[in-house]
């Protein structure tokens, strides 16, 4: 197989640190779109790691759940703009820690 | 005539309930009227009916309906009447009419008149039915219905809480009997297949022979309520604070008639006893020890009813004493002198009590021989035929008691010893009661004299308590013939001449003075006995230290419910992890997913430290 051949260990290397900074992006962060974006980031790190695993053994299934993620993504992305407008219109904020009742 | 025994007790009973019903609406008048009438009526019929059996002594029966009837066993509402049942219908419906009669008096402004002579009508009905029925069940009905007369008269004036409590004492203790006795009935149901007395006593004659173990237990159970009822050791303790009653109530119920149940219910069942010389012993020794010990207690009360109330005590033990020995005429012959004379000597305390503005303490009152003339005497008369001296009612029932119990072999003699001990105390407590509260100086002036109503009772009773020694009482049928043997001349001269040292004695001590005993009173032993005599050899803190307070203990920790505490334990440990973790759902996402992060951090690396091998 031509081209760059990258080695497996420095893709998951990549895709831990992708995940760990959306993990700590949903840790720390009170903006509910960043918290949003973080979740996009571990997703992505995720399916990176699929690929990268699917490459390497010459599977097909790794980019079969890249697929997977990427809609699921999609989906999320969708029910979570939602919410983000509900929360933006009750709140007039978009801090996640003044929706912390459960009455709104 | 003799058909109509059963209005005997049903006129009283009808009254009472007339009584209960109109107690709002009737006027006083009527009220004493209906009470005493009724009680006279079923006097009069007592007596009718009393002459034509004394002129035909025959025993019947009369059943009026059968009460249930369950397998084989179908007691019925059914009469016995002989010689015994007539002299107790006889006391119960004499005595009890003129204490009614004396009640009419004593309870003038007393706002509950109509309760009053509801209870007091109730108590005769009831009475008489345990002494008329004809089998055991029938008896046991009107002894507990004695038994509740006597709680809610005693606890009569039940404003004042130490009232109640007398009364619930006096309820509980005869309980504790009562259970015994009923066990006793159930033992002799199932052996001997009846409860007709007549026929119990037929088919235990048949199946045990003297000495067997069943009617030893059967006579024991049944001496357990009569023990309980007849205020006779171990469960006297009740009696003498039933005294908290109206008096005339002390006179009828816890004198003359209620507290002797026992010996009467002994006396019935006598042919049982027989089968039993055992049990027949322990009544003796039961009836010797309670004399001796009330007879000790009342020469050292101040409060004139329980000198009178331990003195009861102990004449009932004479009456023990006399069935134990087998001397069972000697035994209802003092029955009935006692009814009298202690009546007598209870209303006259109830007279003193009346016209004294209700004060019970003897040193508080003193010369009142001539301010109360009627009941001076009533008391001399009553006190002497209490102390047994020679020609009054009480002698000649007290003497037959301690001749017979002398002529019984090997303990006679001693039994006889106890019984002299105790005639000697008796005389001189009894008049110790006379010469501290008649003669002397006056401290407390009286209202008045007794009005008619009070005197009358009196006066009859006085009577009857000096001539009642002479009455042939009709038990000769009832009982198995006592031995003719006379004891030894110098044992009647003594047993006579005991009575009339104690009453010297009491004259030189209490009256005179002549016979100094301060100096035997204030030594230091002669301190402790009389503190231990006056309590009634301790016997009350006895049982509040060994059953009262532990029990009371008990229920105090149960109250608590300690087996629930270990379910209590496990809704506190639950309750308190629920308060924790509740705190950490505080709704901040960010927390959430923190939490959720180092957990799963924590699981891997946990999962990471089990080896490959294992896994």
């Amino acid at each position: 197989m031509e081209g760059l051949n990258i080695p497996l260990n420095h893709i998951l290397l990549v895709s831990t640190l992708l995940f760990s900074i959306g993990m700590l992006g949903l840790m720390i962060r009170r903006n509910i779109i960043f918290i949003l974006m973080s979740l996009e980031v571990m997703l992505n790190a995720a399916a990176l790691a699929f690929v990268a695993a699917g490459a390497h053994w010459g599977q097909p299934d790794g980019q079969i759940i890249f697929m997977l993620i990427l809609t699921v993504a999609a989906a999320e992305v969708a029910v979570g703009l939602g919410l983000v407008l509900q929360v933006q219109r009750r709140f007039k904020t978009l801090d996640m820690d003044s929706a912390d009742r459960m009455r709104g | 005539m003799v058909d109509m025994i059963w209005l005997v007790p049903l006129i009283p009973l009808l009254s009472s309930i007339l009584l209960m019903l109109g107690s709002a609406t009737l006027p006083r008048v009527l009220i004493g009227l209906l009470g005493v009438c009724s009680v006279g009526a079923a006097a009069v019929l007592t007596l009718l009916v009393g002459l034509e059996f004394l002129a035909n002594p025959q025993p019947f029966q009369l059943t009026l309906w059968t009460w249930m009837q369950v397998g084989d066993f179908s007691p019925g509402i059914a009469f016995y009447f002989d010689g015994l049942t007539l002299v107790m219908m006889s006391v119960i419906t004499g005595v009890g009419f003129l204490i009614h009669l004396f009640s009419t008096e004593f309870m003038e402004e007393d706002a509950s008149y109509a309760r009053y002579f509801a209870y007091l009508n109730m108590f005769v009905a009831a009475m008489l039915m345990l002494v008329m029925a004809d089998n055991l069940l029938l008896l046991y009905l009107g002894w507990e219905g004695v038994g509740v007369c006597s709680y809610l008269l005693v606890g009569f004036w039940y404003q004042n809480s130490a009232n109640g409590q007398a009364a619930r004492k006096a309820f509980v203790v005869t309980r504790i009997g009562d259970t015994a006795m009923a066990l006793g009935l159930l033992l002799l149901f199932t052996e001997l297949g009846t409860l007709d007395i007549q026929a119990m006593m037929g088919a235990a004659d048949q199946q045990w022979q003297v000495g067997d173990r069943l009617p030893l237990i059967a006579c024991l159970l049944l001496l357990g309520g009569a023990v309980g009822k007849s205020a006779q050791l171990p469960l006297h303790t009740w009696l003498p604070d039933a005294m908290a009653g109206p008096t005339p109530v002390s006179a009828l119920i816890h004198a003359a008639t209620m507290v002797t149940a026992g010996v009467y219910l002994i006396a019935r069942t006598n042919g049982l006893f027989l089968l039993a010389p055992t049990a027949m012993m322990i009544v003796a020794l039961v009836g010797l020890a309670t004399l001796l010990m009330a007879a000790f207690t009342a020469l050292m009360q101040s409060d004139i009813k329980r000198i009178l109330a331990y003195s009861t005590i102990s004449q009932i033990g004479y009456m023990f004493l006399a069935l134990g020995v087998g001397a069972w005429t000697a035994g209802i012959f003092h029955l009935m002198t006692h009814a009298f004379f202690k009546a007598l000597l209870f209303l006259g305390s109830g007279a003193i009590i009346h016209y004294l503005h209700h004060e019970h303490d003897i040193f508080k009152m003193g010369g009142l021989r001539s301010k109360m003339p009627v009941t001076f005497w009533s008391f001399m008369i009553g006190s002497a035929a209490l102390a047994a001296l020679p020609m009054t009612s009480g002698f000649f029932s007290k003497d037959q008691i301690l001749l017979q119990a002398y002529m019984l072999p090997e303990a006679g003699p001693w039994l006889w010893l106890g019984g002299l001990l105790g005639a000697l105390l008796t005389a001189i407590y009894s008049f110790r009661l006379v010469f501290v509260v008649f003669f002397g100086e006056a401290k407390t002036q009286p209202d008045g004299d007794t009005g008619w109503r009070m005197a009358l009772p009196l006066v009859l009773l006085c009577g009857l308590a000096m001539v009642g020694g002479y009455f042939i009482i009709p038990v000769a049928e009832v009982f198995p013939a006592a031995s003719t043997e006379h004891p030894a001349h110098w044992v009647e001269y003594v047993s006579i001449s005991v009575p009339l040292i104690g009453l010297l004695l009491s004259y030189l001590i209490f009256h005179s003075g002549q016979l100094n005993v301060d100096r035997l009173v204030n030594s230091s032993l002669g301190q402790s006995l009389r503190r231990f005599w006056f309590s009634g050899w301790g016997i009350d803190w006895l049982y509040d230290r060994v059953f009262v307070r532990p029990y009371y203990r008990l229920s105090g920790t149960m109250l608590n419910e300690p087996i629930d505490a270990i379910y209590g334990l496990i809704v506190a440990i639950n309750q308190t992890f629920n308060h924790w973790l509740a705190v950490s759902q505080t709704g901040r996402m960010r927390w959430y997913v923190a939490s959720m992060v180092f957990g799963l951090i924590l699981v891997l690396t946990l999962a990471l430290q089990i080896p490959a091998e294992a896994l």
